[in-house]
C-alpha cells in the first residue's frame, strides 16, 4: 500500500505544572527517552522505537492540557498543498519557522473547529531507534519502566465535532474508521475515530461543550503482558490509575488509563486491527455504549467520560 | 478515636462531618475514607479541579495546582484542590467542587447503591 499525504501522528506538546515530577513520570516510569531541551524550558522526548528526533514535548505552565499535536506529511509539496486547502476550508494558518521546535522543519499550524491547535510538518531530524539499520537487534536492553514503544494518538474533546470530522476527512484525507451516534435514529454523532494510515485510529474526537480539551495522550505497547507490566509500574510508584487494565469495544484496544503528575490523562495500550482504505466504517449505538467503551464490565465510568485537562 | 492523636481533625460544618487526616496525608485521601458513595475522585494530580474545597480555618501546605481551577485570588481566599492539600493543623472546610454532590449526600457506602 502506498501511503501518501498525511503519514502519521508526529508530536504532541503537553503542558505540565511540575517539570521535575513530569520527567520522572515520562522518563523513569513510562520509559520515554530525553532527546533535547530548549531555552523555553521545554523538554523533548521520544518513544524508543521512533526514528524522528522527538514525539513528545513537555512545556512548563500553570495549567495542564495540550498546546498542540502535529502530523507528519510526506513532502514539502504536500505541506504547501494542504496549507492552501486548509485556508480554502476557512482555517486561520500560522507558519512556524524551522527550528522553532528544535530538530523540526517548518510547521503549518491551524485551529480545528473543536478549538484544538494542530500542526503539519514535513521534516524532522533523524535520530534512529538506537538499534542501527544494519543487522539490528530487535530490542533494546536499556529501557525503563513501561518501555512504551511510541507516541500513538490523542483523544480530544471539543464542541464542533461535525466540523472537525469534515476537516480531517475532506481536507486532510483521513478516513473515519469508527463512530458513535446517539439520539433519535442515531442522528447525533458524539465520537469519531480517524486514521491517516493503517491504524484503527491516529486521532480520536469526542463532542463536549467546551472547546480545546485534552482527554488523553496515548502510547503504544506490543502485548497484553506489557499492558499488565505497565499496571505493575503504576502500582509500584502509586501512579493514579483512571481505569483498567481492560478492553475497548471501539478499536478493540487493550488498555490502561492513568494520570501524569499534572492531571493529564495518559493511555498505554496494545492491539487493534489493520485498517485498509476499502474497509467499512463501524458504527456504535447509544444502547451499546457501555460495551463500546469498556467491553469487559460494559459500564460507563463518570470519571473517564468527564475528567479532561 | 485513637487515631486523632496522630493527625488532624477535618470538619465540614455544612454536613456535620468530622474525620481524621494523618500527618503527611493529602486531604483528598482522608476525604475518600468518609465512605460516601460516588465521590468523583478525578486526576488526583492537581489538574482536573474535581476536588476543589475552601479552607475556612487551619494551616496547610499545597502542591502545584492548575490555575484553570484555582486562581491566584482564590488561592489567597483558601481555595485548594484537596488532592494537593496537606493539612498542618485541624481544618474547617467547605466543599465547593463537583465533589459537593457526594460529600453532602446522606447515605454512606454500606447503604444501597444510588
Ligand atoms: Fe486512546
Amino acid at each position: 500500500m502506498a501511503m501518501t499525504g498525511v503519514l502519521r501522528p508526529g508530536h504532541v506538546q503537553i503542558r505540565v505544572l511540575d517539570m521535575e515530577a513530569s520527567l520522572t513520570h515520562y522518563i523513569e516510569r513510562m520509559g520515554l527517552l530525553e532527546t533535547d531541551r530548549d531555552d523555553q524550558g521545554r523538554v523533548y522526548l521520544k518513544g524508543w522505537d521512533e526514528h524522528d528526533w522527538f514525539s513528545v514535548v513537555l512545556r512548563p505552565a500553570d495549567t495542564p492540557g495540550m498546546d498542540f499535536t502535529a502530523f507528519k506529511v510526506d513532502s514539502v509539496e504536500t505541506l504547501n498543498r494542504l496549507e492552501q486547502s486548509l485556508k480554502d476550508f476557512g482555517c486561520e494558518i500560522t507558519r512556524l519557522p524551522a527550528g522553532d521546535l528544535k530538530h523540526c522543519g517548518e510547521r503549518v499550524s491551524f485551529i480545528s473547529p473543536m478549538g484544538h491547535t494542530f500542526e503539519l510538518f514535513a521534516q524532522k531530524d533523524y535520530i534512529g531507534n538506537g538499534l542501527g539499520n544494519i543487522n539490528p537487534h530487535p530490542w533494546r536492553e536499556d529501557l525503563k519502566g513501561m518501555k512504551v514503544h511510541r507516541f500513538d494518538h490523542c483523544l480530544l474533546y471539543g464542541d464542533d465535532l461535525d466540523g472537525a470530522v469534515k476537516l480531517f476527512t475532506e481536507v486532510l484525507g483521513f478516513q473515519q474508521t469508527e463512530k458513535v451516534v446517539v439520539g433519535p435514529g442515531g442522528s447525533v454523532q458524539i465520537a469519531s475515530f480517524l486514521t491517516c494510515g493503517m491504524k484503527a485510529h491516529d486521532l480520536a474526537l469526542i463532542r463536549h461543550e467546551e472547546k480545546g480539551k485534552l482527554h488523553h495522550v496515548s502510547f503504544l505497547l506490543r502485548s497484553w503482558e506489557e499492558v499488565l507490566h505497565a499496571a505493575d509500574i503504576m502500582g509500584r510508584y502509586k501512579i493514579p490509575i483512571d481505569i483498567g487494565p481492560t478492553r475497548h469495544g471501539i478499536t478493540r484496544g487493550r488498555t490502561i488509563y492513568f494520570f501524569d503528575p499534572s492531571g493529564n490523562r495518559n493511555e498505554t495500550f496494545c492491539d487493534s486491527y489493520d485498517w485498509y482504505p476499502d474497509h467499512p466504517e463501524i458504527t456504535w449505538t447509544e444502547d451499546e455504549l457501555g460495551g463500546a467503551i469498556f467491553y469487559h464490565d460494559q459500564q460507563l465510568n463518570e470519571r473517564f467520560l468527564s475528567v479532561v485537562t | 478515636m485513637f487515631g486523632l492523636t496522630s493527625g488532624y481533625t477535618i470538619h465540614i460544618p455544612e454536613t456535620g462531618a468530622s474525620f481524621n487526616c494523618k500527618p503527611q496525608e493529602m486531604l483528598l485521601v482522608a476525604m475518600m475514607r468518609l465512605g460516601k458513595k460516588g465521590i468523583p475522585v478525578g486526576c488526583r494530580s492537581g489538574g482536573c479541579g474535581v476536588c476543589k474545597v475552601q479552607v475556612q480555618q487551619g494551616k496547610y501546605a499545597t502542591g502545584k495546582m492548575s490555575r484553570a481551577h484555582i486562581s491566584e485570588q482564590e488561592e489567597q481566599a483558601g481555595f485548594v484542590l484537596a488532592c494537593r492539600c496537606q493539612p498542618q493543623s485541624d481544618l474547617v472546610i467547605t466543599v465547593v467542587g463537583q465533589m459537593r454532590k457526594a460529600t453532602h449526600r446522606n447515605e454512606v457506602s454500606s447503604s444501597t447503591a444510588e
